[in-house]
């Protein structure tokens, strides 16, 4: 076991996946010689040199597209996509090519690729460098979407998606890239899919994702200590596919419901989750299903202003405390 | 180091001379005889109403895709547009195949998933057919720079419109290209028209591919698309250069569209006598007066005609005769798994 950041995660995952598999190229903006702006590549490009981790213009298009045209024909590329809301930019491939290409071909092509990006706020970076937008990625069939909490899930769910046979969006979190965690020494591989129980309760079920993982970890614990509320945390991880099973029986335990979401509140992933468990889990909810999300507006800049508009431990403790009583 | 430009004309040479050879002309004047027949066929039997959706004819342009096709070594790549039934015939796929696509039935080159507008062939190297402007110009740089990166010799060849030009994956591609030195071939068709509007009216550049081929760093290139052996000729000096990693090669084909954009444009856009004075100047016609030229006979060409249009006409019965794809295949490989899962 070792501390590590999640950072350091990241740079590991890229390394183990890059040094078993010499078909593993990696290319983004500012990812080989300057290590990535939130330095999470950084000593890649000395470790395999500038035919495997190439530095790219500022052409998201042409990042994911070369991404694309170089797994059709057998390599295994990770692409950087500097922050997520750039997406928007390339979404043609995310939406259009990647996802569409095997089932258009009728299985000809295939497109064994992962985008990395820098999701999320915390920053301070204002509405267009702060997003959530997992759910852009969560409505497409033929996508597959992760989104790890920790450390040891970095490395663990990036190995899994270099190896996946299907395009994976992978989404980092800004916010988390500096929180440290024990990893296990050796290889590290996940399995995509596969939701996570990382806090065992019996009154209520809080299902989250990537940075609302530590605050409903925390919401959990202020529950227990103030009201002697037990809340079951799961950590849903991937989104696509989704461990719809691990979700279900945590209901069927406790009885209540409840999403913490970063994304703005319209479609955002715990609304599908909330869909699924009421129509498959009717009778095992004791409540209303409850989501708790970032307002339906832009980000702000200011650090008060963003401090309270995501989802804050304090304001998950008080909604859930609150639903349970009435 | 000598140009594309330099190298075609120095295999030209002058007049008549025979560089290309008689096995290499009878080749790419069958290519340009199957997509008119398969293609005039196509819009007959969306007449029918047998060809469903949409479709975007070659009927003009054939001389691009073959002489593209004749320049190409076996594990070359194509990606083409919408716009994509004559280089998915050129690179050999069957008429039946296409046919079969486009009227949607079980025998069709995707068995009815894609459509007219996502011909796909990987046995062929036929690596898709794209349905959004531009999208494939920074794929096809990804196959480039895996035969880059792994050392293979194959090339790939990107076919677009004039209207491609400018949209911004066009330029984010050239410039990719063009900076990673990657083996790749640029091939714009101008046939004047970006759908129904003339190119001109919406280009800042009368070329609105080689005109720009300088902000690239790269050869401004312009020829005419209607005759294969000129289309040939510079495809061969391009694919050379790539496969000696030479870098990317744009070129703008000058040619022309017979129908309109797509099945449901009748081209009434077009200026009284442009068709005609094109039509002087078709393809087909061209390279059957070259054969002749050539000292090929009438009676060879008429048989290649003859089973050209044969084989259009069983492939048609064919497909006629062919069923509707199965219900089972609709949630077929929408995942590598062969499924369509996205939960447990």
């Amino acid at each position: 076991m070792a501390e590590l950041t999640y950072r350091d995660a990241v740079i590991r995952g890229i390394a183990q996946e890059m040094e078993r598999d010499p078909d593993v190229v990696f290319l983004g903006e500012d990812v080989a010689k300057a290590g990535g702006v939130f330095k999470a590549t950084v000593g890649l490009f000395e470790m395999f040199g500038p035919l495997r981790v190439r530095d790219t213009p500022i052409s998201e298009q042409a990042i994911l597209g070369a991404a694309m045209g170089a797994a059709m024909t057998g390599l295994k590329p990770i692409a950087e996509i500097m922050f997520s809301d750039f997406i928007a930019v390339c979404f043609d491939y995310i939406a259009n090519e990647f996802p569409k290409s095997r089932y258009m071909s009728n299985g000809q092509v295939k497109c064994p690729l992962v985008v990395r990006t820098g999701n999320g706020a915390g920053s301070r970076f204002g509405a267009q460098h702060s997003q959530s937008v997992e759910n852009w990625c969560m409505m497409i069939p033929g996508l597959k979407v992760v989104a790890p909490s920790n450390p040891t899930d970095v490395i663990g769910l990036l190995a899994a998606s270099v190896r996946d046979p299907d395009p994976v969006i992978f989404f980092e979190h800004k916010s988390l890239y500096a929180t440290k965690g024990e990893v296990p020494d050796g290889e590290i591989v996940d399995k995509l899919g596969t939701a996570k129980i990382v806090r065992p309760g019996k009154d209520a079920t809080i299902l989250a994702l990537a940075l609302m993982v530590p605050r409903a970890l925390e919401a959990a614990e202020k529950l227990k200590a103030e009201h002697g509320i037990d809340c079951e945390v799961v950590d849903v991880r991937s989104l696509v596919p989704l461990d719809t099973q691990t979700i279900l029986g945590s209901l069927a335990k406790t009885h209540r419901l409840f999403t913490v979401e970063e994304n703005p509140r319209l479609c955002g992933w715990g609304a599908e989750i909330v869909s699924i468990a009421v129509d498959e889990g009717f009778y095992d909810h004791d409540g209303p299903p409850v989501r708790i999300t970032t307002p339906h507006i832009p980000l702000p800049a200011a650090d008060n202003l963003e401090d309270i508009v995501l989802p804050t431990p304090a304001r998950i403790a008080e909604t859930i405390r609150r639903s349970l009583n009435s | 180091m000598a140009t594309v430009k330099d190298r075609a004309q120095a295999k030209a040479g002058s007049g008549l001379n025979d560089d290309i050879g008689e096995e290499k002309r009878l080749a790419m004047y069958r290519t340009q005889v199957v997509i008119r027949e398969a293609e005039q066929r196509a819009f007959d039997l969306f007449l029918q109403n047998l060809v469903k959706g949409t479709s975007h004819l070659s009927l003009g342009q054939e001389a691009v895709a073959a002489g593209f096709a004749g320049a190409m070594k076996k594990g070359d790549l194509s990606f083409c547009t919408y716009r994509g039934h004559a280089h998915t015939l050129a690179r050999g796929v069957s008429v039946e195949k296409v046919l079969g696509e486009l009227m949607q039935r079980d025998n069709g080159l995707m068995r009815g998933k894609g459509g007219s507008m996502h011909l796909t062939s990987v046995d062929h190297g036929v690596m898709g057919s794209y349905a959004i402007i531009g999208a494939h110009l920074p794929i096809a740089c990804g196959a480039a720079w895996r035969a880059q990166y792994k050392g293979a010799k194959d090339v790939s060849v990107c076919f677009f419109g004039d209207g491609t030009t400018n949209i911004g994956a066009f330029h984010e591609a050239l410039n990719f290209a063009a900076v990673w030195k990657l083996p790749v071939i640029f091939v714009c068709e101008n046939n004047l028209y970006m759908e129904y509007t003339p190119i001109a009216d919406v280009t800042a550049v009368e070329h609105p591919a080689a005109d720009r081929a300088a902000a690239y760093g790269l050869e401004r290139i312009v020829i005419d698309g209607n005759d294969a052996d000129v289309v040939y000729r510079t495809a061969q000096a391009a694919y050379d250069k790539a496969r000696a990693g030479g870098g990317p090669s744009l070129i703008e084909c000058m040619t022309y569209r017979h129908s309109g954009h797509s099945r449901a444009d009748p081209a009434k856009y077009r200026p009284e006598g442009e068709l005609d004075r094109w039509k002087q100047r078709d393809p087909v016609k061209i390279y059957k007066e070259r054969l002749l030229q050539f000292g090929v006979s009438e009676k060879t060409i008429a048989g290649i005609d003859a089973e050209v249009r044969k084989m259009v006409d069983d492939a048609t019965e064919a497909c006629k005769a062919a069923p509707v794809p199965p219900v089972d295949i609709m949630t077929t490989d929408v995942y590598a798994d062969g499924g369509w899962a996205w939960r447990n």
